[in-house]
């Protein structure tokens, strides 16, 4: 029997769900990431008017709306990139580990990745971009694989809730280092801010060039590992059963979330939050299936992003509201909710 | 009949035994606190001779030593002094009454309701003096409450609290980033203070009202202190042994958020004070008697020794809560490698 020919599990969507269904939900989410993209560059501190922002976005730099447009391009870019792997990333992490409170924020993994490179920065002189990205990886996958085993020591092996417990400690704990290598260098104490709560702000096409071949062996681990997250689910004997190897599909695809948490933490900063929102409407949407659910993480992760930063940007006026600050108030209550309201067993 | 009596014996033994143990600890912990103390007062930048010292504090007025220790380490011993003590009994308070000692202020959010409190207060309303402590005892205790009340469900279970806790206090920090980013002006200074706690800028005036609510709500749980030592066995065990189990975890409650908040709206939230005082008195204590009084001033010694650390031991100067962070983080992170392996459900 071939695991492709399996019923998709249904616990989740009670009626089921059409594919033609799923189009359509894609459709509507493809068109309001378009408005939010064009609201994103279109949106900011400073009012442009819509001559300026279709001059701006033709390349053109002859009025400070067009140069306050060529700010947002990248920024809108970056949001979206980072939205998306967040997205993406959560709905593996919560597949892999079978976890409804997964997230790479709750679990430690952003702000692991943020020590390492704090770490690199202030000790060991990194400077390079391709440094930042591999520290960042090595940091986020170091902070998985420690959480990970802290949270399934002991009876019961890692439940939902013990590693939420290992992570958000684990999480405080980094932060709480991230201050202690940072605070002593003048040279980068300013920037101590933006290695604990992550921002989309300052963004440019070259700051995010060097991630991009990253995210995209991220993106492609990830959304490959669909099917094989759909046999997780079923239990690890089940799957075994089903002659899928448990553990190598584990690694496999959290390989793809840390690449995905490491390379976005590298260029954005921590962003909490967004990772375990996200999967949870988009299961609400599309059910159970990681085929879909996965891309509908993704997309909507770019969604809810963009939003926030928006959001961000027009609650201070005129000073901006840094992106990890609102999906922290977004997401928080949320958590909470799931902590208090869902049977908080396996997935 | 010998038996009995030499039964009686031991236990009269016992009983002698533990008290002298923990009042010797007391002792200790009593004369370190002032050793850091005084050694604040006497040893910064430069030395001051304890004679000026003692001179200025009869109300002479000593050229230079008026200045450095008046202004500067008078103020700031006596903040991290009465700020250590308030940590510390608000914090073991909190975790003998949950029963867990992750369930500490800081852990689940109630340090930091009471410093975005504190921020807002002073930033968004201008307020300054006592009245800030008071906005941060009322939000204190409103976040007290509200993460009580969602994690109550059938009673209300310790892994449940304190994931709801870590929830609220995540919102809470981004609130007070908010309001920190709608500053006129953003210093690292002042960011420093309301996320991990600093003495930096310490005013005698500050001192006051931190003291009012000391004696206050440490009165209080002092004089809780018996029922609070018998909800360490359970509610149950203490219902047996006659404590009224809903009363007096009401006014423990109120108290040791309190004395948190009132610390905090003076210091900042300093890092992991409150959750690890406890534990240390703990271990130093055993079972030899009430833990509020050696965790108060376990918290003392922390914050006074973190503090002086942060200034002169170590090769820059950091504000006391990121040295107490650090010392904190490896054994948050301990603990719960520990509970999770000894398969306790938390």
């Amino acid at each position: 029997m071939k695991a492709d020919s399996l019923p998709t599990p249904r616990r989740w969507s009670a009626a089921g769900r059409s594919n033609r269904n799923r189009g359509l939900f894609l459709a509507g989410l493809l068109l309001v990431l378009g408005l939010l993209s064009a609201l994103s560059v279109g949106v900011g501190t400073r009012d442009v008017a819509l001559a300026d922002v279709l001059a701006g976005l033709g390349g053109r730099l002859d009025s400070i709306g067009q140069a306050a447009v060529a700010v947002r391009i990248p920024r809108t870019a970056l949001a979206l990139l980072a939205g998306a792997a967040l997205g993406l990333a959560g709905a593996i992490m919560q597949g892999v580990t079978r976890n409804p409170l997964a997230d790479p924020g709750i679990l430690g993994v952003n702000m692991g990745a943020s020590l390492a490179v704090v770490v690199g920065v202030a000790w060991f002189d990194i400077a390079s971009a391709q440094a930042y990205i591999w520290t960042a990886i090595l940091g986020a996958g170091g902070a998985a694989v420690f959480v990970y085993v802290i949270g399934s020591l002991g009876r019961g092996g890692a439940t939902p809730l013990k590693l939420a417990l290992a992570g958000a400690a684990t999480s405080v704990a980094f932060s709480s280092m991230v201050i202690a290598v940072v605070l002593p260098r003048n040279d980068i104490a300013g920037g101590i801010r933006s290695w604990q709560i992550g921002g989309v702000g300052g963004a440019t096409f070259e700051r995010i060039l060097p991630v991009l071949p990253f995210l995209a062996a991220g993106f492609a681990i990830g959304l490959l590992s669909a099917r094989k997250l759909n046999s997780l689910a079923l239990g690890d004997e089940l799957a075994a059963g089903l002659g899928e190897r448990v553990a190598l599909a584990r690694a496999v695809a959290s390989l793809g979330a840390i690449l995905l948490c490491g390379a976005t933490t590298a260029v954005c900063g921590p962003i909490g939050f967004l990772g375990l929102v996200v999967p949870h409407l988009s299961r609400l949407l599309v059910g159970v299936d990681h085929r879909w659910l996965l891309p509908f993480s993704a997309i909507g992760g770019a969604c809810l992003l963009l939003a926030a930063d928006i959001v961000g940007r027009i609650v201070a006026r005129p000073a901006e509201l840094d992106v990890g600050i609102v999906t922290a108030f977004i997401g928080a209550p949320f958590f909470i909710w799931i902590v208090r309201h869902q049977r908080v067993r396996e997935l | 009949m010998t038996t009995v009596s030499s039964t009686l014996g031991r236990i009269v033994d016992g009983r002698q035994r533990r008290k002298s143990r923990w009042l010797f600890v007391i002792a200790v912990l009593l004369v370190l606190a002032a050793a850091i103390f005084a050694l604040t007062l006497v040893l910064g930048q430069s030395f001051t001779p304890p004679g000026d010292i003692l001179r200025m504090l009869l109300g002479e007025t000593v050229p230079g030593t008026s200045f450095t220790v008046g202004q500067l380490r008078l103020p700031r011993a006596v903040l991290a002094a009465l700020a250590g003590l308030s940590f510390g009994m608000g914090g073991v308070a909190f975790q003998i009454m949950l029963r867990n000692p992750l369930a500490s202020p800081d852990i689940i959010g109630i340090s930091s309701g009471a410093s975005a409190a504190a921020v807002f207060a002073i930033v968004v309303l201008s307020m300054n003096g006592p009245a800030v402590s008071v906005v941060a005892v009322v939000a204190g205790l409103g976040v007290a409450l509200m993460v009580y009340g969602l994690s109550f469900r059938n009673g209300v279970a310790g892994t449940r609290l304190i994931l709801v806790g870590i929830g609220v206090s995540a919102m809470l920090e981004s609130f007070i980033a908010y309001i920190l980013s709608q500053a006129p002006a953003w210093s690292l200074q002042e960011a420093m203070r309301w996320l991990t706690g600093s003495l930096n800028g310490a005013q005698l005036g500050q001192a006051l009202p931190l003291l009012v609510a000391l004696a206050l709500f440490g009165g209080l749980l002092l004089h809780k202190a018996r029922d609070l030592d018998a909800l360490r066995l359970g509610d149950d065990m203490a219902a047996a042994l006659g404590v009224r189990v809903g009363q007096p975890r009401v006014v423990v409650m109120i108290a040791a958020v309190g004395m948190i908040a009132s610390a905090t709206a003076a210091t900042g939230p300093i890092a992991f004070v409150a959750f690890l005082s406890g534990p240390i008195a703990a271990r130093i204590v055993g079972n030899s008697g009430s833990l509020l009084l050696p965790s108060a001033l376990v918290g003392a010694v922390l914050v006074l020794a973190g503090d002086y650390a942060g200034q002169f031991l170590l090769p820059s100067r950091y504000p006391v809560g990121v040295v107490t962070g650090a010392l904190g983080a490896p054994y948050l992170i301990f603990l719960i490698i520990r509970v999770n392996r000894s398969g306790g459900s938390l």
